[in-house]
């Protein structure tokens, strides 16, 4: 008796996951916001948009002396380190496509390196471990607003930078008390566990201690902001305007960047691509390609397709090999 | 039913208790609804929100994502059984050299957070120059502490075997091993059964823990869905939705654990040989039938 | 071994002021899951239906719903209710509600393992309500309720890691903490489990000493 209620229930709930899964839309998930929806956000699109260029892998590649180059080769394919949050830079749409000026790097480099795009093999890393998946080899090269600090080259080392931005903070809209890095005391600022900008802000003393609010991910941040449980969201401009672009209507960059008072020019995130610490020989291999790329305007088409689309103009930046 | 606490309720406590029912249930549903209006004034319930369940490719990462907490806990229990075993075995032994490491062995991992001890996995071979992915760091953590807690469960389960049964099976003249495999360790699986399985489902509920080093499990793709921005930040409905697939399938493990304690102690009138093992450790929620 | 100790000198002002947040949260969580918990029993055993129902209902969605899902969901969900509550405050509720779903429990198996006929023969004698309770019942489901009730409380300080991932600074964000200053990782981890080790020894202790004494022969 029992039995039999049981192998009814299990029937009945099998039935409804496999009509569930039948029901299952084809393609990519675009946000449809329904007319006269006024709580709802106004959504930019979250499919994934590639800048066009074209990857194709070089052959004959040989670098002499680099054990990750062995590894690739061996392997067939290779493992990059991601963001998948960051619209425009690291970004993964919700049919599982990737895409932004992060993305399209490393696939350049992939291709430089002799693999096929398509045999790429994508992690996804938070920034407190990048270190520890460079050093463990669980990732060849890491390529995820990375940026390039002197103590993080003690466990890694950095090809680039191909980006430089700038700290800024991403406030509501309707907020008009913070002005930039000096209007932050007594508010709360959120960034992920790991990133240069909440050091500077925790060292520098921005604001207290206490009001310092930490989660893995950028995206809870602003979940967070949105919820009014904090005032400000900090970290680098790029990011920042991917996602005050996919919500225009209730978030808004401050647009005052944070600035050294030495120099009285804004603090560099200078982002470059994290590989091992000791391979040398790959990150000369890296910095040619990189070199290569900003001269003959490869770099300025992924640029323009990406991270251009959230509003700014930039220029390559010099590299700094070491 | 007269209880412990509480005789038959008579008229005017009938009418009481009739009113009491009365104001709760009104309490409830006013709870109940205020969540809802308030989701629903927030904007939780809108259509934008909950689009990304209806395709194929969401669907996709959310069994993915299922399929890989199953594997973890999976990989995890059958592992923690067998060092489980070991380290039983080793503390019930008779020679105090085996005893005494295992027994501080147990009492170490069960002290030790779960979280401390996933991180030692993760990041110390890395600090050593190791390769490791965010997989096997979770599942040695949920093995080590789990393989310690059914430990316990299974000594308990040897020890609450009636003492007159080892006696008469020593007395026939059988020797250690003997004893323990054909006379304690039938009778006292028995015992253990359902505390075993709520340890499992703790075991199942504790690979949430892995989105901490991104084990891509279901916890991790539910905050990937929610963290989308164009579809408004959908926390609420992917939280909601994960936090269902957990409790029908934890749920279930628990009901399984029940069943069984039910039936291996049904039609038995007399008193048996082996009371059920009690809950020994309320971990991170084991389930806890209740004593018979 | 002197970097062994190093790394506690040098950052003792955060592994200090991370651990004391551990005690803190633990003290507030365990007396609020305490009072919570009982109050569930009391739903539970009652004899009001609904209230039966909603207890039972109750325990059984957070026994089943892992701890790290309930403090998303505090963080993530309850400020939509227009409940602002802090971080910390935040990690106390969930803690709470999570352990009192097992206090209930453990609390339940204790009363019901007095038999009723203690029960029905004090209500014979014309004891009260609180008389039967205060010296009949509640002494004997005491010894039973004891040992598991410090094992869930042993269980819910180890829990107490899990509110790093939300933005408590308590000890389980001492590792994430101490790595973006560049220590060992290896060394910042064996200080954590020593300081747990530490907190946790006098429950396990008294928990041996209790079952130890109060060992049930029935």
């Amino acid at each position: 008796m029992r039995i039999t209620r049981i192998v009814a229930m299990t029937a009945a709930v099998a039935t409804l996951s496999l009509g569930l899964a039948a029901c299952g839309k084809e393609g990519t998930p675009t946000p449809e916001t329904p007319a006269g929806s006024g709580a709802a956000p106004q959504a930019a699109s979250d499919a994934c948009t590639s800048s066009g260029t074209s990857f194709a892998p070089a052959s004959g590649v040989a670098i002499a002396g680099s054990p990750t180059f062995e590894k690739i080769k061996s392997a067939g394919k290779v493992v990059i380190g991601v963001k998948f949050d960051q619209p425009n830079l690291g970004y993964k749409d919700a049919s599982g496509k990737r895409c932004g000026f992060d993305i399209e790097i490393a696939q350049l480099i992939a291709s430089k390196l002799g693999v096929d795009p398509a045999k790429i093999e994508y992690k996804e890393i938070a920034s407190a471990n990048r270190e520890t998946a460079i050093k463990g080899g669980e990732v060849d090269y890491y390529v995820g607003t990375y940026s390039i600090t002197e103590k993080r080259k003690a466990d890694v080392s950095f090809a680039g930078p191909y980006f430089v931005a700038a700290q800024d903070l991403l406030v509501r809209k309707d907020d008009t008390s913070i002005t930039g890095s000096s209007s932050l005391q007594g508010k709360k600022v959120c960034s992920a566990t790991g990133s240069t900008p909440i050091q500077r802000v925790r060292d520098q003393k921005l604001t207290d201690a206490g009001n310092i609010v930490e989660f893995k991910t950028y995206s809870e941040c602003v979940s967070q902001l949105i919820d009014k449980k904090v005032d400000a969201v900090t970290t680098d401009d790029a990011i920042l305007k991917g996602y005050a672009a996919q919500n225009q209507s209730l978030l808004k960059v401050v647009g005052s960047p944070f600035t050294d008072p030495a120099t009285g020019r804004p603090y560099p995130e200078k982002y470059g691509i994290g590989l091992a610490h000791d391979d040398k020989a790959l990150r000369d291999f890296v910095n040619a390609a990189l070199e290569k790329a900003e001269q003959d305007g490869t770099w300025q088409k992924i640029y323009d397709g990406t991270l251009g689309k959230s509003g700014s103009a930039a220029t390559a930046p010099a590299l700094e090999k070491y | 039913m007269s209880n412990v606490l509480y005789d038959l309720p008579g008229p005017k406590a009938r009418l009481r208790n009739r009113l009491l029912g009365g104001v709760s249930i009104i309490g409830i549903v006013a709870l109940l609804a205020y969540i809802v209006m308030r989701f629903n004034d927030t904007g939780q319930f809108d259509s934008i929100k909950w689009q990304q369940f209806e395709y194929a490719a969401i669907q996709q990462q959310l069994v993915d994502g299922y399929l890989t907490t199953l594997r973890a806990a999976g990989t995890a229990a059958v592992l923690a059984l067998v060092l489980g075993t070991l380290l039983a075995a080793a503390r019930l032994s008779d020679h105090a050299y085996f005893r005494a490491p295992a027994s501080f062995l147990v009492e170490l991992f069960r002290a030790i957070p779960l979280l401390v001890l996933i991180f030692f996995a993760y990041y110390g071979p890395i600090q050593l120059g190791y390769k490791v992915g965010p997989f096997w760091p979770l599942v040695i953590g949920l093995t080590i502490y789990n393989g310690a807690v059914l430990a316990e469960i299974f000594r308990a389960g040897i020890l609450a075997v009636a003492r007159g049964q080892s006696e008469a099976a020593y007395a026939l003249g059988m020797r250690k091993t003997q004893v323990m495999s054909l006379i304690l360790l039938p009778q006292a699986v028995r015992a253990m059964l359902p505390a075993i399985v709520s340890q499992l489902v703790v075991l199942l509920k504790d690979t949430a823990l892995g989105f901490i080093i991104q084990l891509p499990e279901l916890l991790y793709v539910g905050k990937q869905i929610g963290g989308r921005l164009p579809f408004g930040l959908p926390y609420v409905p992917s939280y909601l939705v994960v936090a269902a697939i957990y409790i029908t399938t934890c749920g279930l493990l628990s009901w399984l654990a029940f069943w069984l304690q039910k039936r291996l102690t049904r039609g038995r009138r007399r008193k048996t040989t082996v009371d059920t093992v009690p809950v020994l450790e309320t971990g991170a929620g084991t389930g806890s039938a209740p004593n018979a | 071994m002197n970097e062994f100790l190093h790394v506690l000198t040098d950052n003792w002002d955060v592994i200090g002021s991370h651990f004391l947040a551990t005690i803190e949260l633990f003290l507030i969580a365990g007396v609020c899951s305490l009072v919570l918990g009982t109050l569930l029993t009391a739903m539970r055993v009652s004899p009001v239906p609904a209230l039966r129902g909603f207890g039972t209902g109750y325990v059984l969605l957070l026994r089943n719903c892992p701890l790290t899902l309930v403090f998303a969901l505090l963080v993530f969900a309850v400020p939509k209710l227009d409940v602002n509550l802090d971080y910390f405050p935040s990690a106390c509720v969930a803690l709470t509600a999570y352990t009192s779903a097992f206090v209930c429990e453990a609390l339940r198996s204790g009363i019901n393992t007095v038999p009723v006929g203690q029960a029905e023969a004090a209500r014979a004698l014309g004891m009260t309500f609180t008389q039967v309770l205060g010296n009949v019942v509640l002494p004997q489901a005491f010894r039973t309720v004891v040992p598991p009730m410090i094992s869930v409380f042993n269980a819910m300080l180890k829990n107490t890691t899990i509110a790093a991932g939300f933005s408590v600074a308590e000890a389980g964000a001492i590792q994430a903490y101490l790595s973006e200053r560049g220590e060992n990782q290896i060394y910042v981890l064996l200080w954590v489990t020593i300081g747990f080790l530490i907190l946790v020894a006098p429950l396990v202790v008294t928990q041996r000493m209790l079952e130890r004494r109060w060992g049930v022969a029935r």
